[in-house]
Parts: structure tokens; C-alpha cells; sequence
């Protein structure tokens, strides 16, 4: 059967995909950014999963305003990363796992989840970033990777406590898979940030650190924060941290801290970054 | 009707309701239109044109024109679309978001490496806190 290993968390800043792409990431300003990640790197180079259902958001990217599905999952063979403005990022095609996506389609639709499936999804920064930050620069991932994309561009955005229940019922889904797979749950964005208007800049170091706390020991509480509280406290855009609580539910009740990082600023975010694997009850 | 009154009370803050994707959906769909290099060269060449290619209001229009991110979010353009106008002009969020606070680049970033705008005073008009 497949089961789920492990979860991150990760920010998902794009200046943090072009360090990594212009060859900065020894520059003063960069350093203590990768430093975080050195530990995740060795980790991950230890155990790797055989598929990462990484959570994230898509940017305008690939999903104009025509459609703006809650939640969706890709299903497709590859992902390719898209041309943002910049040019795209020079990172590898994403490879998908089509049996297992299309397994987690059904059992969370079954589960009264109405996802929604995608043929075709280019992926932007929200989930490149992640994938080179724990991966770094490589020809090929090391890893299949099943996309699902939260609407946190356009309010009202799921609830806390929708996405807490996402987590839990994708565990019910990997679950229920017959081949044997380790599979990691990611979760990313965050943390307290604002990219827009006259309050941009906001950065909310005590709201975040109680963020990572709770969401270790109270994640039944944390989910059921309103979400006010993330846009008055975590900024405009801190509110993508709705998607850690995938990541928590899908871990399951008990969990065991491995690393936590945390650091002000990249470019105009709080990055934020967790490894944790579940504990036996 | 929606209560939008706690969140249109956050201060400096415009949030992209469902209301607000409306409103712009086609100034948003002009920017994502800039993620092809051939849209982005066109653009460049002959900004006034390119953009009466599109159904957009002329404060919209304008508001694109004079690169004027304050007035684009209240006309309906969302963050992350206007991204793809900011990208096109060789900006990177960092300079393009300092533009919006009445900051200089350099004072922004400053802010920044200092730990970011503090929320004491920003979290609520009708309260002042």
C-alpha cells in the first residue's frame, strides 16, 4: 500500500527561484536563506519519495480568471514550467504520476472533495521554488510530482479548516492505493506577506512563529482561523499559508518535528520552511 | 449582499474579491496575455495600440499606461497578473511593489532587511490600531 512519509512546508518566493537560477545563492543576502535548506537537502537525498503531492497556488500562470477552480489536481504526464515575464525558469520538465492522481481524484470526489481534474497545467514559481529549493539544481527531478493548485488568489479562498480536511482525506486516498509508494505531502506559500498596495512590505514574525506552533500542537484549533485574522495578520498574500494545513492533515494526528527554519526577508516575504514525518499514535 | 466591511477596513489594502475579478477580468487577462515574448515585443513597440485591443475601461487604459499599481488594484487588477507587467518592463517584485508604498526602492529594501513593515498600525482604519 502507499503511504505517506513525510510532509514539508515551504515558501515559495520567485526572487528565491532566480537566486537559484543566476548563481546567487553565495551572495550576503542570499546565504541565510539557502543555509535553511542545507539540512532538507541532505534529507531529502536520503529519502527519497517515489511521488510528492506538492499543494500550492497558482499565480495567474496557468489559470487566468476564465476558470478559477478551488481545487484542482494534475493529472497529466508532465508539467511544464511557465514563461512568467521573465522567460521561463530553467528547471526541469515536471514529471506526474497519472495512476496515483487519478486514484486521489476519485477517492476524494467519492469523499465528497469535487476537485478538479487537469489534462494540462503549466507550473509557475509555486511549485518550481519548492522543488529547487529541496532539490536544488539537477537535469531531472528526483521525484514524480502530483500538482494540486488552491485558489488563494480570489477571495474567498477555501477555509482553514477545508484545506485541514483536504490533508486528511488525501491520506484516506494514498491509503487506499494498492502499490507500495512512499509518498511526501508539501505544502507551500506563506509566510506573513503583503506584495500590494501602501501596508506592502508587512511582515508578521510573532503571528508566523505561532503559526508553526500551533499547527505542530493544535492544528484543529489553528484550522479554524478565520480568514480575516491571515489577511489582517499575514498580509493580503500571507493567506496562501491556509495550504500548510494540507500538509498537516495529511500527516495524520501525531507528528514529529525533523527541521524548522524561519527568516526575514526574501525579496518581500517571511520564508518559513518545516520537515516533519508522522508519529505512531 | 457580501459584508465586505472587515476586510475593506485592513488599511492600505485593496483584497481581490470575487467582485473585484469582475471588474478587471479583462485587465487581468491583458497582463497574462504578456507571458508570450511575441505579445510582450508587440506591446513594447506601440503600448497605446496593443492595448485597444483589448475591452478594457480607459481609466484601466490609463492606469496601465502610467504604470500606477495603486490605482490598477483599485480598478480591479489583481497582484499576480500585474506581475506580468512589471516582468515585461524588467522590474522585479521588490522594485515594483516599492512603487506602491511611497517608499524608494532602496528605502523599501532597507525596510525590508530590517524585518519588514511592522504590523503596529496597520491592522485596522475604524479602530486606529
Amino acid at each position: 500500500m502507499a503511504r505517506i512519509t513525510a510532509g514539508v512546508t515551504t515558501s515559495h518566493v520567485p526572487a528565491i527561484g532566480a537566486a537559484i537560477d543566476l548563481g546567487k545563492t553565495e551572495e550576503d543576502y542570499w546565504k541565510p536563506v539557502f543555509a535553511g535548506y542545507e539540512w532538507t537537502k541532505k534529507w531529502a537525498k536520503e529519502n527519497p519519495p517515489d511521488v510528492v503531492i506538492l499543494c500550492y497556488n497558482d499565480h495567474g500562470s496557468a489559470m487566468s480568471l476564465k476558470m478559477i477552480p478551488t481545487f484542482a489536481i494534475g493529472i497529466a504526464d508532465q508539467f511544464q514550467p511557465c514563461d512568467e515575464g521573465y522567460g521561463p525558469r530553467p528547471v526541469p520538465v515536471v514529471e506526474g504520476h497519472p495512476d496515483l492522481a487519478i486514484h486521489i481524484a476519485q477517492s476524494l470526489i467519492l469523499d465528497e472533495f469535487d476537485i478538479t481534474m487537469m489534462n494540462e497545467l503549466d507550473v509557475d514559481h509555486g511549485l518550481t521554488v519548492p522543488l529547487s529549493l529541496v532539490y536544488g539544481q539537477c537535469e531531472k527531478w528526483p521525484t514524480k510530482v502530483i500538482p494540486i493548485a488552491v485558489n488563494v488568489v480570489t477571495y474567498p479562498q477555501p477555509t482553514g479548516n477545508r484545506c485541514f480536511n483536504l490533508g486528511k482525506a488525501i491520506r484516506r486516498a494514498v491509503e487506499s492505493y494498492p502499490e507500495d509508494l512512499s509518498v511526501q505531502v508539501w505544502g507551500t506559500g506563506g509566510m506573513s506577506h503583503q506584495i500590494q498596495g501602501p501596508r506592502a512590505g508587512l511582515i508578521n514574525k510573532e503571528w508566523d512563529n505561532a503559526f508553526m506552533d500551533r499547527l505542530l500542537t493544535d492544528p484543529e484549533g489553528l484550522a479554524k482561523v478565520p480568514h480575516i485574522e491571515y489577511l489582517r495578520e499575514a498580509g493580503a498574500e500571507g493567506i496562501e499559508l491556509i495550504m500548510w494545513l494540507i500538509m498537516r492533515g495529511a500527516l495524520g494526528d501525531k507528528v514529529r518535528e525533523l527541521h524548522r527554519f524561519y527568516h526575514v526577508p526574501a525579496s518581500n516575504t517571511a520564508v518559513g520552511h518545516l520537515v516533519w514525518e508522522p508519529a505512531a499514535a | 449582499m457580501i459584508d465586505y466591511s472587515e476586510i475593506d477596513d485592513i488599511p492600505g489594502t485593496t483584497i481581490f474579491t470575487a467582485d473585484r475579478a469582475r471588474r478587471g477580468y479583462h485587465l487581468n487577462q491583458f497582463c497574462m496575455s504578456l507571458m508570450k515574448a511575441e505579445n510582450r515585443e508587440r506591446f513594447k513597440q506601440n503600448e497605446r495600440a496593443y492595448l485597444d485591443e483589448w475591452p478594457m475601461t480607459e481609466e484601466q487604459k490609463q492606469a496601465v499606461l502610467d504604470r500606477d499599481y495603486n490605482k490598477l488594484l483599485e480598478l480591479g487588477g489583481n497582484i499576480y497578473f500585474l506581475a506580468k507587467l512589471f516582468a515585461s518592463d524588467g522590474l522585479s517584485y521588490v522594485q515594483a511593489v516599492s512603487t506602491m508604498t511611497g517608499m524608494s526602492v532602496e528605502e523599501y529594501q532597507k525596510m525590508m532587511l530590517n524585518g519588514g513593515r511592522s504590523i503596529e498600525g496597520w491592522r485596522s482604519k475604524s479602530k486606529g490600531i
